[in-house]
C-alpha cells in the first residue's frame, strides 16, 4: 500500500524535514547556534530591540481604485524579477537569441507565463488565432486542416511538466563565466500546459503503415522544424494552447504549440502549423548542424531528445550575500525521464551528503522543489545537490560526464551537479570548475 | 502448502493495489481516451503545395524543379547575403564563417559550418529556403536557392566552381561529415550515490 501511494506522486512530500537534528542532535545543534549568536557573526538579529512603530502610509487613504478593466501586473518593488539575455557574451542579434527565467525569485513550482524562458530562431511573430491553421499530412490515410476553433473544441488535458532548453548551462561546463542562477541555469520553466493529445489528431488522420516519424514545424520566420518518433508522439505528447491558465504569450508559441515532456526545449515547436508524417527523419539543420552533441573522436550524437535527471541550489546561489545562522538551502529537481525520488545536498565541497526533504506534489517531468535546512557556521562552504530520478540515475558531477562525452564549443545537456561556494564574508559565488 | 500461501497472499496483496490503484485512477482516464469526434477538414494535397516545404535531406525528397550555377550563387550571395555574413561567407557582421572546419573535429577547436558540419547536401537548400534571408525568408525562388546552396558548396571546397544543382545533382555532393553522427547511448554516466567519505 506505502507504495502505491509513494507511486502515486507524494513521496516524502508530506514528511517533517529530515535534515531538521533530530530529537538527540536537537540540543547540540541548539547551543551551536546560540554561540554563533553571542559572536561576531550576525544570527543575533532577534536579539536587538525593534524600533517604536508609526501608522503606514497605506493605512491612511485611497488605495488604488478597480479599473474597469485591467491585467494585473507585479509590484513594482518587483521590477527587478525579469527574464534576461546572457550577459556571458553578446549576440549580435536578438532574433535567433534566448532570455532566461530568473530562477532564484521563483517561489512553487510554477513559472509565471512572463517569466518562461525564451529561445527564437527568428522573433516572435504575431499571429491571428482566427486566420492560424494547423495541418496534418504526409503518411496518413486522410491529410486534415484544423482552425483554432476546432482544437478548441476538443475534451482538453492539462498536465504540470517542465521545459528546459538543451542548452541550459552551456557557458558553464569547465569554468566559471556566469555569476546568477538565472544565467547558469535560467533555460528552465515549469508550469501546466492545456491541450490535446497529438496522438487523438494522429489517430484521426490515421496513420499509414510504415509511418515511423514526423515533422512539427512553426509558422515562425524561421520555418524551424524537427523529426520526432511516432512512439514518443503517440505516448505522451501534446498540442498545447494555453499555459498556466491563460492562452499561450506570444513568446512560447500562441496561438499553438507542440510540447513533448521531459524532451529539450527546442523539439516542443512554437507556432505550430504543419505536422507531415514520414518513414525516417528528415535530418533537418536543426537537427544536424544544432542541437547535436560533440562526442570523443570527432563525433556528434544526435536524437538526444532526453534531458537527464538535474538539480540546482536556487537559494542560497551565485551573486547572493547570506549570514551565519539558520539558511533554508532551497533549489529545484527534475527529469525528463521520470520522477524525482531523492535530492542530496552537501555543504562541504561534496565530501559527505545529507538527503533533502522533497516539497509536493512530486510529479513525472515536473519541477520538484526541495528543502535543507542548513545552519551555517560562517567558514567558507561550497554546497550543491544531486538529484536521483525513477529510473535509479544519479545526476553525475561534470567530471563525469567529461569522461564520455567532448566538452569543446557550445556544449548541451549540461546536467552535472552545480556547486556553490561561500566565502568567510558570506559571498555566494558560482563554483563550477 | 507453504507455497501456495505465498502465492495467495501476493494475490491478495494484489487485489488490494489493485483497488487502489483503479480508486485513484478515475480522474486520469479520460485523458487517454480518444473522444469520438472528427473535427479536421479534409484538405487535398494539392492545395496544402505552398505550405509542403520540407526536404528530406538524406535523399534530397521534396527538392523542386529548378537549376542554379555557382556563378548565379555568387551574384544573389553578394547582394542579398553579403551584408550579415561577410565577403566569401567567411564572416561578417553579425555571423561568423561558413566556409572550412573540415577536419577540425578531432582537434579542441570544433568549426561549425555547412561544409564541414552537415551530413547532407540538401539541408542547405531546406535551410536557405525556409528561414533565409533573415528579414525575408521564403522569399528567394528555387533556382535562387540552387544557386546558393551551389555557391556555399564551392566555397567549401566541395563542388567545382562550374557546378551547376539541381534536384539530382544536390543530393550526390558527399559531405565529410555524413558519417559523423552517432544515436544517443544516454544514459553514459553511472553516477553513484555516496554520502559518506566521497572525496
Amino acid at each position: 500500500m506505502a507504495r502505491t501511494v509513494a507511486e502515486s506522486g507524494a513521496p516524502r512530500a508530506v514528511a517533517e524535514p529530515t535534515s531538521m537534528p533530530a530529537s538527540g542532535d536537537r540540543r547540540r545543534f541548539l547551543r551551536k547556534g546560540m554561540a554563533l549568536a553571542g559572536g561576531a557573526a550576525a544570527t543575533g538579529a532577534g536579539l536587538a530591540q525593534a524600533a517604536p512603530l508609526a501608522i503606514p502610509v497605506s493605512n491612511r487613504g485611497y488605495g488604488k481604485p478597480i479599473d474597469e478593466t485591467d491585467y494585473g501586473m507585479p509590484s513594482k518593488f518587483e521590477a527587478g524579477v525579469k527574464r534576461r539575455r546572457t550577459d556571458v557574451f553578446k549576440n549580435r542579434q536578438n532574433f535567433s537569441d534566448w532570455s532566461m527565467t530568473p530562477l532564484a525569485d521563483q517561489h512553487g513550482t510554477v513559472t509565471p507565463n512572463g517569466l518562461i524562458y525564451e529561445r527564437h530562431h527568428n522573433g516572435t511573430p504575431d499571429i491571428d488565432p482566427a486566420k492560424h491553421r494547423l495541418v496534418i499530412h504526409g503518411m496518413v490515410k486522410q491529410p486534415l486542416e484544423f482552425t483554432m476553433d476546432d482544437l478548441m473544441r476538443y475534451p482538453s488535458v492539462s498536465r504540470f511538466h517542465f521545459m528546459e532548453c538543451s542548452g541550459n548551462g552551456l557557458t558553464d561546463w569547465l569554468k566559471a563565466a556566469s555569476k546568477t542562477v538565472q544565467q547558469t541555469h535560467g533555460l528552465l520553466s515549469a508550469g501546466q500546459w492545456t491541450g490535446i493529445p497529438v496522438s487523438w489528431l494522429l489517430d484521426e488522420a490515421g496513420l499509414a503503415p510504415g509511418a515511423k516519424w514526423a515533422i512539427f514545424e512553426g509558422a515562425d520566420g524561421s520555418g524551424h522544424f524537427r523529426s520526432l518518433p511516432i512512439e514518443k508522439l503517440m505516448d505522451d505528447c501534446m498540442l498545447v494552447y494555453a499555459l498556466n491558465g491563460e492562452m499561450l504569450r506570444p513568446e512560447n508559441g500562441y496561438p499553438l504549440r507542440l510540447f513533448v515532456p521531459g524532451w529539450e526545449g527546442n523539439v516542443s515547436v512554437k507556432w505550430l502549423r504543419r505536422i507531415k508524417v514520414g518513414d525516417e527523419p528528415w535530418y533537418a539543420r536543426g537537427e544536424t548542424a544544432r542541437y547535436t552533441d560533440p562526442m570523443p573522436d570527432g563525433k556528434w550524437r544526435k536524437f538526444s531528445f532526453d534531458m537527464e535527471c538535474k538539480s540546482v541550489i536556487t537559494r542560497p546561489s551565485g551573486g547572493m550575500n547570506i549570514q551565519a545562522g539558520h539558511n533554508e538551502i532551497q533549489g529545484f529537481a527534475w527529469s525528463g525521464k521520470g520522477r524525482i525520488t531523492a535530492v542530496d545536498v552537501t555543504t562541504d565541497g561534496g565530501r559527505t551528503w545529507q538527503e533533502a526533504v522533497l516539497e509536493g506534489p512530486v510529479l513525472e517531468k515536473s519541477l520538484t522543489r526541495f528543502r535543507y535546512r542548513w545552519n551555517w557556521n560562517g567558514q567558507p562552504a561550497t554546497i550543491a545537490s544531486r538529484a536521483v530520478d525513477s529510473t535509479g540515475y544519479v545526476q553525475p558531477s561534470v567530471q563525469e560526464i567529461a569522461k564520455v562525452r567532448a566538452i569543446v564549443g557550445f556544449v548541451q545537456h549540461h546536467n552535472g551537479i552545480f556547486p556553490w561556494s561561500i566565502n568567510a564574508a558570506g559571498e555566494v559565488k558560482n563554483a563550477i570548475a | 502448502m507453504r507455497s501456495l500461501k505465498v502465492i495467495l497472499s501476493a494475490a491478495v496483496a494484489l487485489a488490494i493495489a489493485g483497488c487502489a490503484s483503479q480508486q485513484m485512477a478515475p480522474r486520469a482516464a479520460p485523458e487517454a481516451a480518444r473522444p469520438d469526434v472528427r473535427l479536421g477538414k479534409p484538405i487535398a494535397v494539392a492545395d496544402l503545395a505552398a505550405w509542403d516545404i520540407d526536404i528530406r535531406t538524406s535523399d534530397g525528397r521534396g527538392l523542386p524543379a529548378g537549376r542554379g550555377s555557382v556563378a548565379e550563387g555568387k551574384q544573389i550571395y553578394d547582394a542579398k547575403c553579403l551584408a550579415c555574413h561577410g565577403p566569401d561567407a567567411k564572416g561578417g557582421a553579425v555571423y561568423g564563417s561558413m566556409v572550412g572546419g573540415i577536419g577540425s573535429f578531432k582537434t579542441n577547436t570544433r568549426v561549425l559550418t555547412p561544409g564541414s558540419m552537415y551530413p547532407y547536401a540538401p539541408i542547405l537548400f531546406d535551410y536557405i529556403r525556409r528561414a533565409m534571408p533573415m528579414d525575408s525568408p521564403q522569399s528567394l525562388n528555387a533556382n535562387e536557392v540552387y544557386a546558393l546552396s551551389g555557391y556555399i558548396l564551392n566555397l567549401n571546397g566541395l563542388v567545382p566552381g562550374d557546378a551547376v544543382m539541381d534536384a539530382n545533382s544536390l543530393p550526390k555532393v558527399m559531405m565529410p561529415n555524413r558519417d559523423g553522427f552517432i544515436l544517443d547511448d544516454r544514459p553514459d554516466t553511472k553516477a553513484v550515490r555516496c554520502m559518506q567519505n566521497c572525496k
